[in-house]
């Protein structure tokens, strides 16, 4: 036996699909120093920058006024985001999954076109519509809505970003788990909200809980199209993306990083909690994997 | 030792009449009339595309129809919801509920009930280990779907269904995806359960072993409509259509001509005297227990033997009648001597015939 396996490996004997040693060091080193160079660094270099100057002034940066209303708008749009995908992502998800009915795929289609505009052209869709000289402006203004340069078109754009990610999650998982269960449940007596509610949900719970994770994340984070519809009205319609570039601008270094590192702190927990996920549900949520 | 409880009502006789259901320009049930009987076992037996499973659901009410009407017992049952049909439908690949054990999956017919209708926690726990001794499978409660082999998932699906004491029992494909030695077992297991709890009971099915062992009666579907409906030995010693014929025994195809009162393959003629067939071109169906080797009298028809293959405890020869027609097979025993390119004489014991159109 070991003198035959000395002969394979006389002969340069290797597995198929390994590579040479030397290709294999080579990549790795690639794939590390590239996530070192282009997401470790910039990471590291945000929370620097943010405590440069000493805790306390990080934490000073805190007290200002329009960074406290920074935050509580943020989170108000998330609050409001996030809630209104979770519901219009069930229902297209839903939909797509258990039922065949025409323009079905055309639906599929525009659930991921927030994925492949720029979301600049997102927030530019909402001025065409809602804005002083848009498609609804005069009305708006007779009756004095304000959308544009207002919170509402904060919350509207964020929506209009952030709508496929609960979809896009749940749609794939749905449809692989198929419509029997649901079946079974009505041949037993189970109205429709009842097999929805003891059925359909408890199916898809963990794939929703991912799709609301990464939902909120993209909620606070958004920047283009937020900045479209905002107006940059400091303390009033300033979220936190909005409010770190302003401090930038104002040179306001530490500012800016201090609220950029809570943002960036949120993305981290944000991973984290889905890494939790995938390692605990990793077969439930296997059949949702596909961006 | 019945295993039902609560409202102890006869099995109810079902009445499929006229049953149409469209998809699109195709008719995937084209004018089904059937009656079932009340603690009838029948099976709906077909080739796949026939339209077996659509008929189920139609009856379930999982599949809406174009036309016709369904009855359980006196009440038109066609307009109802699913819910109120108080079927038990036991699916193909299971369905069961995987976020729920066992015992909530069987539980759950009988906990959706409005409070008023719905039986006490502990009546809801007996009733659950009843039917898991019924299923041969106690003990298994707090155990998830996914932690079940195959047999043993299709028989939760069974309690889950039987639960709620449905009117009628149907099942599609019950042993569909398990391997031929469960499939043996659990059919034995079925016909036992049947006749303990009574149920009226429809099954579909592809393999006809299955519908002939287990069912009382088979009705024999092709392409939306029913062919024939009998015990399984009508169907079986009397098929009514050339359909039929062709389906079921695994019988060889002859496309043979009917001329002045004899049965003509090719030049050869295989019989003297053909039945109420009008002349002209016909399909007769040769099983191999049709072939004799051994007679003594009769219309000899002289082959040769183009194929030796063993089949379990016998053997297999196909015998060439005529050139440019498929072999017929015949079994033989296994001591037997015989090679390929033999010449041997047979009769034909039977005489399966159809006008072809």
């Amino acid at each position: 036996m070991a003198e035959a396996r000395h002969a394979f490996q006389g002969h340069g004997w290797r597995p198929v699909a390994a590579e040479r040693p030397a290709i294999r060091r080579v990549l790795t080193v690639v794939a590390v120093g590239f996530v070192a160079l282009f997401i470790l660094l910039p990471l590291a270099a945000v929370f620097a920058e943010a405590l440069r100057k000493g805790v306390p002034a990080f934490l000073e940066a805190f007290t200002d006024e329009a960074t406290l209303a920074a935050v509580q708008l943020t989170l108000l749009v998330a609050a409001i985001a996030v809630p209104a995908n979770l519901v219009f992502g069930l229902a297209a998800a839903w939909a797509i999954a258990k039922f065949e009915f025409p323009g079905k795929s055309l639906l599929i289609t525009l659930i991921d076109l927030p994925f492949s505009v720029s979301p600049v052209v997102s927030g530019l869709v909402f001025v065409l519509l809602f804005g002083s000289h848009g498609l609804f402006g005069e009305w708006l203004q007779a009756n004095d809505v304000k959308i544009i340069f207002a919170v509402p078109g904060i919350v509207l754009a964020t929506i209009f970003v952030t709508f496929p990610f609960i979809a896009r999650e749940l749609i794939p998982l749905m449809q692989e788990q198929g419509t029997s269960e649901e079946e079974a449940a009505l041949t037993l007596g189970a109205s429709g909200l009842r097999t929805f509610l003891t059925v359909t949900l408890p199916n898809v719970k963990w794939a929703l809980l991912y799709g609301v994770l990464l939902c909120n994340a993209r909620a606070m984070g958004e920047f283009g199209a937020v900045a479209v519809v905002s107006g940059h009205i400091r303390g009033l319609t300033n979220t936190m993306p909005l409010h770190v570039e302003i401090l930038y601008n104002e040179y306001n270094f530490v500012g800016a990083f201090a609220v950029a590192s809570l943002l960036a702190g949120l993305a981290l927990v944000t991973l984290l909690a889905k890494s939790l996920l995938e390692w605990r549900y990793g077969d439930e949520l296997a059949g949702a994997h596909r961006h | 030792m019945r295993a039902r409880t609560g409202i102890e009502a006869a099995p109810a006789a079902i009445h499929v009449e006229a049953i149409t259901k469209a998809f699109g320009a195709t008719a995937a049930l084209d004018g089904i009339d059937l009656d079932i009987r009340g603690g009838e076992l029948l099976a709906l037996l077909g080739p796949s595309g026939s339209g077996k499973t659509t008929l189920l659901r139609v009856i379930a009410g999982l599949e809406p129809i174009t036309s016709g009407r369904v009855l359980f017992g006196d009440e038109d049952a066609t307009r109802l919801a699913v819910q109120r049909r108080h079927v038990g439908f036991v699916f193909q690949h299971y369905a069961l509920f995987r976020h729920m054990t066992v015992a909530d999956n069987i539980a759950y017919g009988l906990a959706v009930r409005p409070r008023s209708e719905r039986p006490s926690r502990t009546d809801i726990r007996r009733r659950v280990s009843e039917l898991l001794d019924l299923v041969r499978l106690p003990g298994l409660e707090k155990r998830y779907p996914g932690q079940l082999s195959g047999g043993q998932r299709q028989r939760v699906a069974l309690a889950r269904a039987l639960a709620v004491d449905p009117k009628v029992l149907l099942l599609d494909e019950p042993f569909g995806a398990l391997d031929a030695q469960v499939r043996r077992d659990l059919r034995r297991w079925l016909r036992e359960i049947h006749e303990r709890t009574g149920h009226t009971t429809i099954f579909v099915t592809h393999d006809q072993d299955e519908a002939l062992e287990l069912a009382d009666r088979v009705a024999v579907l092709s392409r939306g409509r029913i062919e024939q409906v009998g015990t399984p030995d009508e169907i079986y010693d009397r098929p009514s259509s050339a359909f039929v014929a062709g389906f079921v025994g695994q019988p060889t195809r002859l496309d043979v001509v009917v001329v002045d009162g004899k049965v003509r393959l090719g030049d050869v003629t295989l019989s003297a005297a053909a039945p109420a067939v009008p002349a002209g071109p016909a399909a007769l169906f040769v099983r191999p227990a049709d072939i004799d080797l051994e007679a003594a009298s009769g219309p000899r028809i002289a082959a040769t033997v183009a194929g030796v293959r063993r089949a379990g405890a016998v053997r297999r020869i196909e015998l060439r009648v005529a050139d440019g027609h498929p072999p017929v097979e015949a079994e033989i025993a296994p001591g037997r001597a015989i090679a390929r390119g033999d010449a041997v004489n047979f009769t034909l014991k039977a005489l399966r015939l159809f006008p072809s159109h």
